[in-house]
Protein backbone atom coordinates (compact mmCIF):
# COMPACT_ATOMS: atom_id res chain seq x y z
CA UNK A 1 0.00 0.00 0.00
CA UNK A 2 1.23 3.50 -0.79
CA UNK A 3 2.44 5.32 2.24
CA UNK A 4 0.43 8.48 2.93
CA UNK A 5 2.09 12.12 2.19
CA UNK A 6 3.52 13.22 5.25
CA UNK A 7 1.42 16.18 6.55
CA UNK A 8 4.25 19.07 6.12
CA UNK A 9 4.20 18.21 2.44
CA UNK A 10 0.14 18.53 1.95
CA UNK A 11 0.03 21.81 3.84
CA UNK A 12 3.09 23.10 2.14
CA UNK A 13 1.15 22.51 -1.42
CA UNK A 14 -2.11 22.96 -0.47
CA UNK A 15 -1.07 26.92 1.48
CA UNK A 16 1.56 27.49 -1.24
CA UNK A 17 -0.99 27.16 -4.07
CA UNK A 18 -3.90 29.30 -2.14
CA UNK A 19 -1.18 31.89 -1.48
CA UNK A 20 -0.61 32.09 -5.36
CA UNK A 21 -4.05 32.58 -6.30
CA UNK A 22 -4.94 35.29 -3.82
CA UNK A 23 -1.87 37.39 -4.33
CA UNK A 24 -2.56 37.21 -8.08
CA UNK A 25 -5.30 39.45 -7.51
CA UNK A 26 -4.15 43.29 -6.66
CA UNK A 27 -7.72 44.40 -5.70
CA UNK A 28 -8.22 41.63 -2.49
CA UNK A 29 -4.75 43.08 -1.46
CA UNK A 30 -6.00 46.78 -1.99
CA UNK A 31 -8.99 45.95 0.40
CA UNK A 32 -6.87 43.46 2.91
CA UNK A 33 -8.43 40.57 2.37
CA UNK A 34 -6.99 37.21 3.62
CA UNK A 35 -7.92 33.40 3.62
CA UNK A 36 -7.41 31.03 6.28
CA UNK A 37 -8.13 27.20 5.11
CA UNK A 38 -9.08 23.76 6.34
CA UNK A 39 -8.52 21.13 4.09
CA UNK A 40 -10.64 22.46 1.07
CA UNK A 41 -12.95 24.87 2.90
CA UNK A 42 -12.13 28.72 2.69
CA UNK A 43 -13.19 31.50 4.52
CA UNK A 44 -12.74 35.10 3.63
CA UNK A 45 -11.73 37.61 6.31
CA UNK A 46 -11.31 41.56 5.88
CA UNK A 47 -9.89 43.25 8.81
CA UNK A 48 -11.17 46.38 9.43
CA UNK A 49 -9.79 49.44 8.03
CA UNK A 50 -10.58 52.81 7.91
CA UNK A 51 -10.49 53.57 4.64
CA UNK A 52 -13.47 50.47 4.72
CA UNK A 53 -16.26 53.10 6.13
CA UNK A 54 -18.73 54.47 3.49
CA UNK A 55 -21.13 56.62 6.14
CA UNK A 56 -18.68 57.61 8.63
CA UNK A 57 -21.68 59.45 11.28
CA UNK A 58 -22.57 55.71 11.77
CA UNK A 59 -19.99 54.24 11.31
CA UNK A 60 -21.08 51.91 8.97
CA UNK A 61 -18.66 50.61 5.84
CA UNK A 62 -19.44 50.97 2.66
CA UNK A 63 -21.68 49.12 0.53
CA UNK A 64 -19.00 48.63 -2.36
CA UNK A 65 -16.65 47.17 0.51
CA UNK A 66 -19.49 44.89 0.97
CA UNK A 67 -20.09 43.97 -2.31
CA UNK A 68 -16.57 43.83 -3.22
CA UNK A 69 -15.40 41.17 -0.67
CA UNK A 70 -18.43 38.74 -1.25
CA UNK A 71 -17.25 38.83 -5.32
CA UNK A 72 -13.42 38.52 -4.04
CA UNK A 73 -14.79 35.33 -1.72
CA UNK A 74 -17.00 33.94 -4.86
CA UNK A 75 -13.98 34.15 -7.51
CA UNK A 76 -11.38 32.80 -5.04
CA UNK A 77 -13.70 30.09 -3.96
CA UNK A 78 -14.54 29.31 -7.68
CA UNK A 79 -11.20 29.31 -8.81
CA UNK A 80 -9.94 26.89 -5.61
CA UNK A 81 -12.49 24.76 -6.33
CA UNK A 82 -11.72 24.09 -10.02
CA UNK A 83 -7.72 23.66 -9.08
CA UNK A 84 -8.39 21.94 -6.22
CA UNK A 85 -8.53 18.05 -8.36
CA UNK A 86 -5.19 19.55 -11.00
CA UNK A 87 -3.45 20.08 -7.34
CA UNK A 88 -4.42 17.36 -5.04
CA UNK A 89 -3.79 14.66 -8.18
CA UNK A 90 -0.03 16.31 -8.65
CA UNK A 91 -1.35 17.31 -12.54
CA UNK A 92 -1.12 21.02 -11.64
CA UNK A 93 2.09 21.71 -9.26
CA UNK A 94 1.83 25.22 -6.99
CA UNK A 95 5.14 25.96 -8.66
CA UNK A 96 3.76 25.73 -12.32
CA UNK A 97 0.86 27.84 -11.68
CA UNK A 98 3.19 30.66 -10.06
CA UNK A 99 4.82 30.68 -13.07
CA UNK A 100 1.19 30.06 -15.33
CA UNK A 101 -1.19 31.70 -13.21
CA UNK A 102 -4.87 29.85 -14.49
CA UNK A 103 -7.30 32.33 -15.87
CA UNK A 104 -9.94 33.05 -13.43
CA UNK A 105 -13.83 32.76 -13.90
CA UNK A 106 -15.52 35.91 -15.09
CA UNK A 107 -18.47 37.41 -13.08
CA UNK A 108 -21.54 37.52 -15.25
CA UNK A 109 -23.50 39.49 -12.47
CA UNK A 110 -23.89 39.39 -9.12
CA UNK A 111 -26.50 40.55 -6.61
CA UNK A 112 -25.98 41.89 -3.33
CA UNK A 113 -28.50 41.77 -0.24
CA UNK A 114 -27.53 44.05 2.67
CA UNK A 115 -28.88 42.59 5.42
CA UNK A 116 -27.66 44.52 8.20
CA UNK A 117 -25.22 47.59 8.72
CA UNK A 118 -21.53 46.80 8.45
CA UNK A 119 -19.83 47.51 11.86
CA UNK A 120 -16.49 49.00 11.99
CA UNK A 121 -14.68 45.32 13.16
CA UNK A 122 -13.31 42.76 11.21
CA UNK A 123 -16.09 40.44 8.47
CA UNK A 124 -15.69 37.03 7.41
CA UNK A 125 -17.12 35.40 4.37
CA UNK A 126 -17.61 31.76 3.13
CA UNK A 127 -18.66 30.87 -0.75
CA UNK A 128 -20.59 27.68 -1.69
CA UNK A 129 -20.69 26.70 -5.30
CA UNK A 130 -24.00 25.19 -6.04
CA UNK A 131 -23.05 24.18 -9.46
CA UNK A 132 -20.42 24.28 -11.51
CA UNK A 133 -20.79 23.37 -14.96
CA UNK A 134 -17.81 23.50 -17.84
CA UNK A 135 -19.17 27.00 -18.66
CA UNK A 136 -21.24 28.20 -16.07
CA UNK A 137 -21.33 28.52 -12.52
CA UNK A 138 -23.55 29.41 -9.87
CA UNK A 139 -22.21 30.63 -6.44
CA UNK A 140 -23.64 32.00 -3.07
CA UNK A 141 -21.66 34.02 -0.42
CA UNK A 142 -22.94 34.57 3.15
CA UNK A 143 -21.23 37.42 5.60
CA UNK A 144 -21.15 37.84 9.11
CA UNK A 145 -19.02 39.95 11.87
CA UNK A 146 -19.61 38.88 15.21
CA UNK A 147 -22.03 35.93 15.13
CA UNK A 148 -21.96 33.39 12.35
CA UNK A 149 -25.76 32.63 12.73
CA UNK A 150 -26.15 36.79 12.02
CA UNK A 151 -25.11 37.22 8.59
CA UNK A 152 -24.85 40.81 7.88
CA UNK A 153 -25.04 40.28 3.69
CA UNK A 154 -25.46 37.42 1.24
CA UNK A 155 -24.96 37.43 -2.38
CA UNK A 156 -25.64 35.25 -5.67
CA UNK A 157 -23.15 35.53 -8.60
CA UNK A 158 -22.85 33.67 -11.98
CA UNK A 159 -19.83 33.00 -13.34
CA UNK A 160 -18.42 32.17 -16.69
CA UNK A 161 -15.94 29.43 -16.65
CA UNK A 162 -12.38 29.99 -18.02
CA UNK A 163 -11.26 27.01 -20.48
CA UNK A 164 -9.04 24.66 -19.13
CA UNK A 165 -6.77 22.77 -20.88
CA UNK A 166 -7.12 19.68 -19.37
CA UNK A 167 -9.57 18.17 -22.07
CA UNK B 1 -28.57 68.78 -12.83
CA UNK B 2 -26.50 71.20 -11.42
CA UNK B 3 -22.86 71.75 -11.02
CA UNK B 4 -21.77 70.46 -7.04
CA UNK B 5 -19.48 71.47 -4.48
CA UNK B 6 -17.77 67.68 -5.80
CA UNK B 7 -15.10 67.19 -3.05
CA UNK B 8 -17.23 67.42 0.05
CA UNK B 9 -19.22 64.51 -1.32
CA UNK B 10 -16.71 62.00 -1.85
CA UNK B 11 -14.32 63.28 0.77
CA UNK B 12 -17.14 62.62 3.30
CA UNK B 13 -16.88 58.69 2.18
CA UNK B 14 -13.66 57.49 2.74
CA UNK B 15 -13.98 54.20 0.67
CA UNK B 16 -15.07 56.65 -2.39
CA UNK B 17 -11.88 58.28 -1.24
CA UNK B 18 -9.76 55.75 -1.67
CA UNK B 19 -10.97 54.29 -4.73
CA UNK B 20 -10.68 57.88 -6.61
CA UNK B 21 -14.09 58.55 -6.67
CA UNK B 22 -14.96 62.28 -8.49
CA UNK B 23 -18.56 63.33 -8.43
CA UNK B 24 -19.15 64.92 -11.77
CA UNK B 25 -23.03 65.23 -11.58
CA UNK B 26 -25.71 64.98 -9.09
CA UNK B 27 -29.40 66.55 -8.44
CA UNK B 28 -32.92 65.86 -8.67
CA UNK B 29 -32.89 62.33 -7.72
CA UNK B 30 -29.82 61.31 -10.85
CA UNK B 31 -26.17 61.24 -10.14
CA UNK B 32 -23.15 61.10 -12.43
CA UNK B 33 -19.73 59.55 -10.42
CA UNK B 34 -16.36 58.29 -12.22
CA UNK B 35 -12.89 56.88 -11.42
CA UNK B 36 -10.14 56.22 -12.69
CA UNK B 37 -8.25 52.80 -13.51
CA UNK B 38 -5.56 52.07 -11.53
CA UNK B 39 -3.23 49.28 -11.43
CA UNK B 40 -4.33 48.13 -7.20
CA UNK B 41 -7.81 47.50 -8.70
CA UNK B 42 -7.12 44.90 -11.23
CA UNK B 43 -8.90 41.90 -10.65
CA UNK B 44 -7.62 39.96 -13.20
CA UNK B 45 -4.06 39.43 -13.60
CA UNK B 46 -3.94 38.16 -16.34
CA UNK B 47 -5.85 40.83 -18.59
CA UNK B 48 -5.59 44.19 -16.09
CA UNK B 49 -9.22 44.28 -16.12
CA UNK B 50 -10.64 45.51 -12.91
CA UNK B 51 -12.26 43.93 -10.65
CA UNK B 52 -16.04 44.06 -10.51
CA UNK B 53 -15.77 44.56 -6.93
CA UNK B 54 -14.56 48.34 -7.73
CA UNK B 55 -16.96 48.69 -10.21
CA UNK B 56 -19.87 47.82 -7.77
CA UNK B 57 -18.25 50.11 -5.61
CA UNK B 58 -18.70 52.71 -8.21
CA UNK B 59 -22.22 51.58 -8.85
CA UNK B 60 -23.48 51.50 -5.16
CA UNK B 61 -22.45 55.27 -4.55
CA UNK B 62 -24.01 56.42 -7.22
CA UNK B 63 -26.73 55.32 -6.96
CA UNK B 64 -26.52 56.45 -2.90
CA UNK B 65 -25.63 59.87 -4.39
CA UNK B 66 -28.90 59.93 -6.75
CA UNK B 67 -31.94 59.13 -4.00
CA UNK B 68 -29.30 61.48 -1.47
CA UNK B 69 -29.99 63.89 -4.06
CA UNK B 70 -33.94 63.31 -4.55
CA UNK B 71 -36.04 65.92 -3.17
CA UNK B 72 -36.80 65.32 0.50
CA UNK B 73 -33.92 62.78 1.13
CA UNK B 74 -32.61 62.38 4.63
CA UNK B 75 -30.16 59.19 4.85
CA UNK B 76 -30.12 55.86 2.71
CA UNK B 77 -28.95 52.45 3.32
CA UNK B 78 -28.26 50.16 -0.09
CA UNK B 79 -30.78 47.11 0.35
CA UNK B 80 -30.01 45.18 -2.49
CA UNK B 81 -28.17 45.38 -5.84
CA UNK B 82 -27.59 43.34 -8.79
CA UNK B 83 -25.26 44.42 -11.41
CA UNK B 84 -24.92 42.39 -14.88
CA UNK B 85 -21.01 42.89 -16.03
CA UNK B 86 -21.36 43.30 -20.21
CA UNK B 87 -18.24 43.67 -20.95
CA UNK B 88 -14.92 43.91 -19.28
CA UNK B 89 -13.90 47.54 -19.06
CA UNK B 90 -10.67 48.64 -20.81
CA UNK B 91 -7.50 48.94 -19.01
CA UNK B 92 -6.14 52.27 -18.40
CA UNK B 93 -9.79 53.91 -19.16
CA UNK B 94 -11.89 56.13 -16.74
CA UNK B 95 -14.94 54.59 -15.74
CA UNK B 96 -18.04 56.65 -15.53
CA UNK B 97 -21.46 55.47 -13.35
CA UNK B 98 -24.59 57.61 -14.11
CA UNK B 99 -27.67 56.58 -11.59
CA UNK B 100 -31.21 57.50 -11.51
CA UNK B 101 -34.05 57.20 -9.28
CA UNK B 102 -36.94 56.17 -11.33
CA UNK B 103 -39.35 55.35 -8.67
CA UNK B 104 -39.11 56.81 -5.38
CA UNK B 105 -41.93 55.58 -2.40
CA UNK B 106 -42.76 56.76 1.25
CA UNK B 107 -39.77 54.17 2.18
CA UNK B 108 -38.05 52.76 -1.02
CA UNK B 109 -36.17 54.32 -3.54
CA UNK B 110 -35.42 52.16 -6.82
CA UNK B 111 -32.36 52.83 -8.63
CA UNK B 112 -31.06 51.71 -11.99
CA UNK B 113 -27.55 52.79 -13.18
CA UNK B 114 -25.25 52.03 -16.23
CA UNK B 115 -21.00 52.10 -16.09
CA UNK B 116 -19.45 52.78 -19.31
CA UNK B 117 -15.37 53.26 -20.01
CA UNK B 118 -14.09 55.75 -22.96
CA UNK B 119 -16.27 54.08 -25.22
CA UNK B 120 -19.65 55.54 -23.58
CA UNK B 121 -21.15 53.66 -26.44
CA UNK B 122 -21.36 50.24 -25.35
CA UNK B 123 -21.83 49.84 -21.26
CA UNK B 124 -19.56 47.98 -19.24
CA UNK B 125 -22.01 46.92 -16.46
CA UNK B 126 -25.81 48.05 -15.58
CA UNK B 127 -27.05 48.07 -12.52
CA UNK B 128 -30.33 47.52 -10.94
CA UNK B 129 -30.90 48.30 -6.68
CA UNK B 130 -33.38 48.93 -4.21
CA UNK B 131 -32.29 51.60 -1.66
CA UNK B 132 -34.20 52.54 1.73
CA UNK B 133 -35.47 56.42 1.56
CA UNK B 134 -35.99 58.41 4.26
CA UNK B 135 -37.59 61.57 4.24
CA UNK B 136 -36.80 64.74 5.90
CA UNK B 137 -40.06 65.78 8.68
CA UNK B 138 -42.59 67.56 6.80
CA UNK B 139 -41.68 67.37 3.37
CA UNK B 140 -44.70 64.63 1.53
Amino acid sequence: MKRPEPVQQVKHRRDTALTTLVNAVPYAGFLGIAFERHGDELTAVLPYDEKLIGNPVLPALHGGVIASFLEVAAIIELSWAMLWDELESGRLSPESMAENLPRLPKTIDFTVDYLRTGLPRDAYARARVNRSGRRYASVHVEAWQDNRARLFAQATGHFLMPQRNDG
Amino acid sequence: MSKPDTTDFINALPFARALGMQLEQIGAGEAQISMLWDARFIGDPATGVIHGGAVSALMDTCGGAAVMSYPGALTTATIDLRIDYMRAATPGQRITARAQCYHVTRRVAFVRATAHDEDSENPVATATGAFTFDRKEGSA
